[in-house]
């Protein structure tokens, strides 16, 4: 059997080493009435024929060209540097446990440190944790921060919040009696205002307005942010929002049909005690050489059980790992051209777009840096067509906004080149 | 040993990456968007050529301990070997190149293998149906605990407390905690086993689940698992499983089968999903027909041979996750599970119990062992004896390290004082479970005859035993503004 290593004979050595004559002496505690004759699945496969049989499955699937990709809403298609998957790939690293021993596992905990460090830069704040699961439950997890930190119970959530955001913010608030409300005017009940930006339909909000709005109000800003608009954008910390979270995806990982994916958190420094989650420090040995431990454990489950301030005991180590693999191979520059190429294009695209009988900017007001919202005629037979053409049109955003019928967002990076471009806007308008 | 960092590594002017250009005529942000808008000073990022990023994670990977190098008898944690097949399997394009929002008919070779996975787990544990969404073992314990809440209200029955063993994983309480109840701990009798007069007296009509561990992490299997079931089902309540200890009795018995109502499951730790330093895990979770309408939505639905997602479930819990889960962990423990099929998975699950029985037997007489035997995958030992020789735990844990193992899970459960708890698995063989007791042998007699040195390990790693206290005292001196090192981040010095 696969993975096995015990050979019958090893068995028969362990046993008696033990002075039992069979494995039934070993489990005498299992109630009779429990025990199975047999487990109730097929019997193990040959790798070869295991391998055949996921293979069979992958391709039942239809997986469109990066270049022809222009749907987003939370995923998206990136250059992925190669650099990426070979240091996620090693072994050290994707079979290494949580690094409970630091002196054995300092490139773990350096790595992650690394990742702090690049998220506290990314986000302007002073301090980010070692990562969270996505960025669904970044923003339920800075929400609870927020309400313990003010002892107010309502969360406000201004503008288009990625509807899947909003409902696992609503799961989480839902047990503890926090409530969670779609709107902009924070009252004295208020714990944090939550608004992304670009928000989920790819629109820029007025980020300063509505941090403003929030502190007025006595309330916290939590920022949601697409971590490469930010090599353009306003950071949460130039602003003054108190907590930024985001999802992590785009940097260096695959859709992978939605995960996994890593979340992140960052915050200022008088928030540090309520982060959630893991945090790593610099530390020395008593030869005086640095190390990094896991630290300000005192907040986390192990310690405080009930009184945590989260029961999150893991991070997302190794999506972080190929998010510091990529923000370091990218630099301050490259990020910048990243975030610049994919403004360039989507500007380009929506202004040929904009051009086709019928099509029109779904709020022409409003700036976007690479995922717009258009109003176009008859959505599903549009991206029917575009899908036998090989595209894989934009998002239908009315199954989540009644109010945006008709409505379909638009995503465009660096990996859809000019030519894809013009394709997609040819077989649109055909 | 060390690295230096990235930041300290980072030269101005090193080789930036070549990136596509635009290509198409259109204006540049700073063009187009008010300056309020823009970002006013560039982040700090390092700025590395790639062949000096290569070495640099090459130079950290060196630096840790890893399964695919050294033996992790970390108790409760399941550090089984990770078949490389499964990561081949999930970064087929196939699999990694999907968008989750691709219509139904697109995906359905994913959503048959999430469907499969999902009947593959109910036949494993017992139950009727299972959500794949949890990113995380906690992140389950949290989803299993919201839906029997839901299903108390449906009935109108406002339920505020969740009993929680002395002996149990602290994400326990901390995960009932987060759903708004308050905890209530059951003591541990001296066998090691639930106290069913101490449960008794805790279980009231305000009890909303008793969680259990089984076998527990004293690696105990609770021999009254049926009357504990009845005696919390009689009071309306429902019992939930934590399935960190799953590996104990795959096709041996199910926690369904012992009248658990709620079962969650860590794909890292018995379904063989890489650990990579701390996740990405799947929790996913188990429920009895009773739960089953407040399961997170969408399921995934067969029906005339398509499989859907159904997100119209007016009971759900609502989403615990966006998306589906973790979808390349699925790929992984569904690849194990076909590799491994019912006859695998049970000899995994026997071989890992005796594998445990037999390095019990290999560490007595070194270690203390509280509790009588035999255990099933896992057992507890304490370095209590030690005590004599100024001898803890931590110190025969690093003592470990220095003989190229990794650790025990140390101090806990929290029951046992100097507690050492062991879980080998089924991937190791009998000569790796030799040379580890010959390590704790080692250990015990230097104790004997020179602490001292067993006080500074680890001496061979690349940095000695690290000063946590004086870590966590620095960040209150930054927290407090009486220092200006953030100690939790790298930050340029200004001149």
């Amino acid at each position: 059997m696969p993975y096995l290593v015990h050979s019958p004979q090893d068995r028969e050595e362990m046993l008696a080493a033990i002075g039992v004559e069979s494995m039934d002496q070993l489990l005498v505690d299992i109630p009779k009435s429990l025990r199975l004759d047999e487990l109730k699945l097929a019997n193990g496969l040959s790798e070869f024929d295991t391998m055949a049989q996921v293979q069979e499955l992958a391709a039942r699937n239809r997986v469109f060209a990066d270049r022809l990709t222009f749907r987003g809403g939370g995923v998206y298609r990136r250059f992925i540097p190669t650099a990426v998957s070979a240091v996620t790939g090693k072994p050290e690293f994707y079979t290494a446990y949580t690094p409970y021993q630091p002196e054995a596992s300092q490139g773990t905990l350096q790595a992650i440190f690394e990742f702090q460090t690049l998220i506290a830069e990314l986000t302007g704040l002073d301090v980010a944790n070692a990562s969270l699961y996505d960025g669904a439950t970044a923003v339920a997890e800075a929400s609870m921060m927020a309400r313990v930190q003010t002892g107010r119970d309502e969360v406000l959530v201004a503008g288009y919040l990625h509807p899947e955001y909003l409902e696992v913010l609503r799961a989480f608030g839902e047990g503890r009696g926090m409530k969670v409300r779609r709107g902009d005017e924070p009252t004295d009940k208020t714990a944090a205002v939550v608004f992304q930006q670009p928000d989920f339909l790819g629109l820029l909000v007025d980020a300063r307005a509505l941090t403003d709005r929030a502190h007025a109000a006595g309330a916290l800003a939590i920022a949601c942010v697409d971590p490469i608009s930010l090599a353009v954008l306003a950071p949460p910390g130039e602003y003054g929002a108190d907590i930024a979270v985001g999802e992590g995806q785009q940097l260096g990982l695959a859709p992978s049909f939605g995960g996994p994916h890593v979340g992140f958190i960052a915050c200022r420094k008088e928030l540090v005690r309520r982060l959630p989650g893991r945090l790593i420090g610099t530390s020395h040995d008593s030869q005086g050489r640095r190390g990094f431990v896991l630290t300000l454990t005192a907040r986390e489950q192990h310690i405080r059980r009930e009184k945590a301030t989260s029961n999150i005991c893991t991070n997302h180590s190794l999506c972080a790992l190929a998010a510091s693999v990529y923000l370091t191979y990218m630099g301050e520059e490259g990020l910048r051209q990243v975030a610049e190429t994919s403004f360039k294009r989507a500007h380009y695209l929506a202004e040929r777009l904009s051009k086709l009988p019928g099509w029109e900017m779904a709020f022409p007001e409003r700036q976007f840096l690479n995922e717009f919202p258009m109003i176009v005629p008859k959505p599903r037979p549009l991206l029917r067509k575009l899908a036998k053409k090989g595209i894989l049109g934009g998002l239908e955003v009315s199954r989540w906004f009644r109010e945006l019928k008709g409505v379909v967002t638009f995503t465009c990076t660096e990996v859809n080149d000019p030519a894809a471009l013009d394709l997609l806007v040819e077989v649109a308008g055909s | 040993m060390t690295e230096l960092l990235s930041f300290e590594l980072s030269r101005p002017g090193a080789q930036a990456p070549r990136l596509p250009e635009a290509g198409v005529s259109a204006p540049a942000s700073t063009d187009v968007l008010p300056k309020e808008a823009l970002r006013a000073r560039p982040p700090d990022l390092p700025r590395l050529s790639e062949p000096e990023i290569m070495r640099h994670y090459s130079r950290l990977a060196s630096l840790n301990y890893s399964i695919s190098e050294q033996f992790y008898p970390l108790g409760s944690c399941t550090m089984k070997y990770n078949p490389v097949a499964n990561e081949v399997a999930a970064s087929l394009p196939g699999f990694a190149g999907l968008h989750p929002y691709q219509d139904e008919e697109t995906v359905q070779g994913a959503l048959e293998l999430m469907w499969r996975l999902e009947r593959a787990l109910c036949a494993v544990v017992g139950v009727d149906r299972v959500t794949l969404q949890p990113a995380a073992g906690a992140h389950g314990e949290w989803t299993a605990l919201r839906m029997i809440q839901a299903y108390h209200r449906s009935r109108g029955d406002k339920r505020t407390e969740v009993l929680v063993p002395d002996s149990a994983h602290g994400t326990n309480p901390a995960s009932a905690a987060l759903s708004g109840f308050s905890v209530v701990e059951v003591k541990s009798g001296p066998d090691g086993r639930i106290s069913l007069t101490d449960l008794e007296s805790k279980l009231s009509p305000r009890v909303a689940a008793l969680m259990l561990t089984n076998p527990n992490t004293l690696g105990l299997f609770e021999r009254e698992i049926l009357n504990v079931a009845e005696m919390v089902h009689a009071t309306g309540a429902m019992l939930y499983y934590d399935g960190a200890n799953l590996n104990a009795f795959m096709g041996v018995c199910r926690p369904g089968d012992m009248g658990f109502d709620a079962v969650h499951m860590n794909l890292h730790k018995t379904f063989t999903t890489p650990h990579g330093g701390g996740g990405p895990g799947a929790g996913p979770v188990g429920v009895k027909a009773d739960l089953v309408p407040f399961l997170p939505h969408p399921t995934v639905e067969k029906a005339e041979g398509e499989f859907k997602l159904d997100h119209r479930r007016p009971q759900s819990i609502g989403r615990v996750r966006s998306f589906y889960g973790n979808f390349g962990m699925l790929v992984r423990a569904y690849t194990y599970v076909l590799a491994m099929g019912g006859d695998g998975l049970t000899q995994a699950s026997l071989d890992a119990v005796l594998s445990a029985n037999y390095l019990r037997k290999q560490v007595e007489g070194l270690l203390d062992l509280p509790h009588e035997g035999p255990c099933m995958h896992e057992f507890v030992a304490s370095a209590h004896n030690l005590a004599p020789q100024g001898i803890k735990a931590l110190d025969v844990a690093k003592g470990l390290l220095d003989r190229d193992f990794y650790a025990p899970t140390i101090y806990f459960p929290l029951v046992v004082p100097e507690a050492m708890m062991v879980e080998p698995t089924e991937t190791e063989s009998k000569a790796t479970l030799d040379a580890f007791a010959g390590a704790v042998k080692e250990i015990v007699e230097l104790a004997r005859t020179d602490p001292a040195t067993l006080h500074g390990a680890p001496h061979r790693l690349p940095v000695g035993r690290l000063d946590e206290v004086g870590t966590a005292r620095q960040i209150t001196s930054y927290l407090t503004g009486s220092s200006e090192e953030p100690i939790l981040r790298w930050k340029r010095v200004r001149k």
